[in-house]
C-alpha cells in the first residue's frame, strides 16, 4: 500500500475523451515526448492496450517549478493493475528522459469508460473484449441488460455469466450462437 | 494538497472518515474470507472483485485520514496498528458471512448505504471527499446490482432459498438502524456540509430497499431500537477475530514490506 497523492483535486478535465494529446502544450517539447512515450505504455491485463486508449492519462503539464506532471487515474479504486501502472508510467518518463516529474493520482472527475479513445475502442474489439457502451445512466445501469453482441461471431444471442470477470473493469458473457465465452468491457 | 479541512475542526474530520473509510475496509476483509469458498467460480469472482473494490475505497479514506489528522501516520499505520476500540465501522460490516444467502444480505443493507450517501456526498463541500465519493459510487452501483440481482433469485427462488433470505433480512435489519443514527459528529458534518444529512440517506435508502424487497418477495421487518455504537469504537466480538487475523503480520514483524 503505497498511493501516493501528490496533489489535490485537479481542474476538471474536459468531459469527453480527448482522441489524442490533452492539454498539449507545444511550447515544452517534454510534454510531447512525454505522450510519446507514454503511447507505448499498455495495461498489463489487456496488453494491446495503452494508457491513453484507456483515456487513464488526464493531463501532462509542466508545473511552476518546472517539474513535468503527469496525472493519472485509476479505472476502479481497487484494480491491483494500478500500481503496475503507475510504476510503468514512471519507467517510460524516465526512459524517454523527460528530466524531473511527479505522478499526481487523479480522482476527480472519475474516470469513465466513455474515456476510451477510438483507437482503444477497436483494439479492445480486436483483441476480443467487447469496447464498454457509452453514457449508461444509473437506471440503465441497475436494471436494463442490453444485448452485448458476440466479439466472435457478431450474435446478439448472448448472456452474461457473471457481473464481475477476470479484473476490475470486465463481465463475463457467453455466446448461445457460438458458445464462445468472451468479455465485456463494464460502462462505469 | 486540499486546505478544505482548514476551516473544519480535524479531529472530528479524522473520526468521520475513519467511520466510512473503516465500514469499507472491514467488509472488505470480511468479503475477502469466501475467496476460494464460494459456490461458484463467478461468485468468487465476484465477492472478490467487490471486496477489492472496498479495500481500494479504504485505501482512499484511511490515506485522507491520515493528511487530516496530521501525525504522519498512513494508510497501513492506520489500517494494521489500531486496536478494536479505535475502529469506528458500523458493525453491521463486521458481521459473519454465514451462508451465501446472508452475505448477500449483508452486501445489499450496505450497497443501498453507500449509494446514497456517496452520490449526495459528490456535492460535499470537503473536495476529497467529493472525489472519493464521485469515484467510488460508480463502482457501487455495480455492487448493489450484483447484490440485489442475487437476493431477487434467492428470495424470489426455492422455498428453502426463500426461508434462508428472509432469516437473514430479520436477523441483520436491526444493525442497519445505526447506519442512520445521527450523532454529534454526523450532525456536525453534516451542519459544515461535508456530510448529507443522514435522515435524507435513510429515506432513500427505505426506498430502495422496499423496491428489491418487493421484488424478491421478502418481508421489511419492524423497526426495533438498537444498542450498537461501532461507529463510535464499541463493536460486536466479531471485529476482534476480524483484526488479529488482518494485522496479525504487521504486528509480528512491525514495517515489513514486499
Amino acid at each position: 500500500m503505497s498511493a501516493v497523492f501528490t496533489g489535490g483535486v485537479p481542474t476538471p478535465a474536459p468531459a469527453p475523451a480527448p482522441t489524442s494529446a490533452p492539454n498539449f502544450t507545444p511550447a515544452d517539447p517534454r510534454v510531447t515526448t512525454a505522450w510519446q512515450a507514454l503511447a507505448a505504455v499498455e495495461d498489463p491485463e489487456i496488453p494491446a492496450v495503452s494508457v491513453i486508449d484507456l483515456g487513464l492519462i488526464r493531463f501532462i503539464k509542466p508545473r511552476h517549478d518546472g517539474t513535468l506532471e503527469v496525472g493519472l487515474s485509476p479505472t476502479y479504486v481497487g484494480c491491483p493493475a494500478t500500481e503496475v501502472i503507475r510504476r510503468s508510467v514512471e519507467i517510460a518518463l524516465r526512459g524517454a528522459g523527460v528530466g524531473e516529474f511527479v505522478v499526481t493520482n487523479v480522482l476527480s472527475p472519475a474516470w469513465s469508460s466513455d474515456w476510451i479513445t477510438a483507437e482503444g475502442r477497436r483494439k479492445l474489439e480486436i483483441y476480443g473484449i467487447v469496447p464498454p457502451e457509452q453514457s449508461a445512466s444509473l437506471r440503465e445501469l441497475m436494471r436494463v441488460n442490453r444485448p452485448v453482441g458476440c466479439p466472435r461471431c457478431r450474435s446478439t444471442d448472448t448472456e452474461c455469466i457473471s457481473e464481475f470477470g477476470s479484473t476490475p473493469c470486465k463481465a463475463l458473457h457467453r455466446c448461445r450462437a457460438c458458445l464462445e465465452p468472451f468479455e465485456y468491457f463494464k460502462c462505469i | 494538497m486540499s486546505a478544505s479541512f482548514a476551516r473544519v475542526d480535524a479531529p472530528a474530520l479524522f473520526r468521520y472518515v475513519l467511520r466510512l473509510g473503516d465500514l469499507a475496509l472491514v467488509l472488505g476483509q470480511r468479503l475477502g474470507e469466501w475467496v476460494g469458498h464460494s459456490p461458484a467460480l463467478e461468485e468468487d469472482l465476484g465477492l472478490a472483485n467487490i471486496a477489492l473494490d472496498m479495500i481500494g475505497q479504504a485505501r482512499l479514506l484511511l490515506t485522507y485520514a491520515g493528511e487530516v489528522e496530521g501525525q504522519g501516520r498512513g494508510e497501513d499505520d492506520i489500517a494494521f496498528l489500531r486496536g478494536h476500540g479505535e475502529y469506528l465501522n458500523a458493525v453491521l460490516a463486521e458481521q459473519p458471512n454465514g451462508d451465501f444467502g446472508q452475505t448477500i444480505v449483508r452486501q445489499v443493507l450496505i450497497d443501498a448505504f453507500q449509494l446514497e450517501l456517496y452520490q449526495r456526498m459528490t456535492a460535499s463541500t470537503d473536495e476529497r471527499l467529493a472525489a472519493i465519493a464521485a469515484k467510488s459510487v460508480k463502482e457501487v452501483r455495480y455492487h448493489l446490482r450484483y447484490s440485489s440481482g442475487w437476493l431477487v433469485r434467492l428470495g424470489d427462488g426455492t422455498d428453502e432459498s426463500h426461508r434462508r433470505v428472509q432469516a437473514a433480512v430479520d436477523a441483520l435489519w436491526p444493525y442497519t438502524v445505526e447506519l442512520f443514527a445521527e450523532d454529534e459528529l454526523d450532525r456536525a458534518m453534516a451542519d459544515q456540509g461535508v456530510a448529507p444529512r443522514l435522515a435524507d440517506v435513510k429515506a432513500a435508502w427505505d426506498h430502495r430497499l422496499d423496491e428489491i424487497l418487493a421484488e424478491a418477495t421478502l418481508k421489511r421487518p419492524p423497526h426495533r431500537p438498537h444498542a450498537w455504537h461501532g461507529k463510535r469504537g464499541q463493536h460486536s466480538e466479531h471485529l476482534g477475530y476480524i483484526l488479529a487475523e488482518m494485522q496479525y503480520l504487521q504486528r509480528t514483524h512491525p514495517g515489513a514490506r514486499w
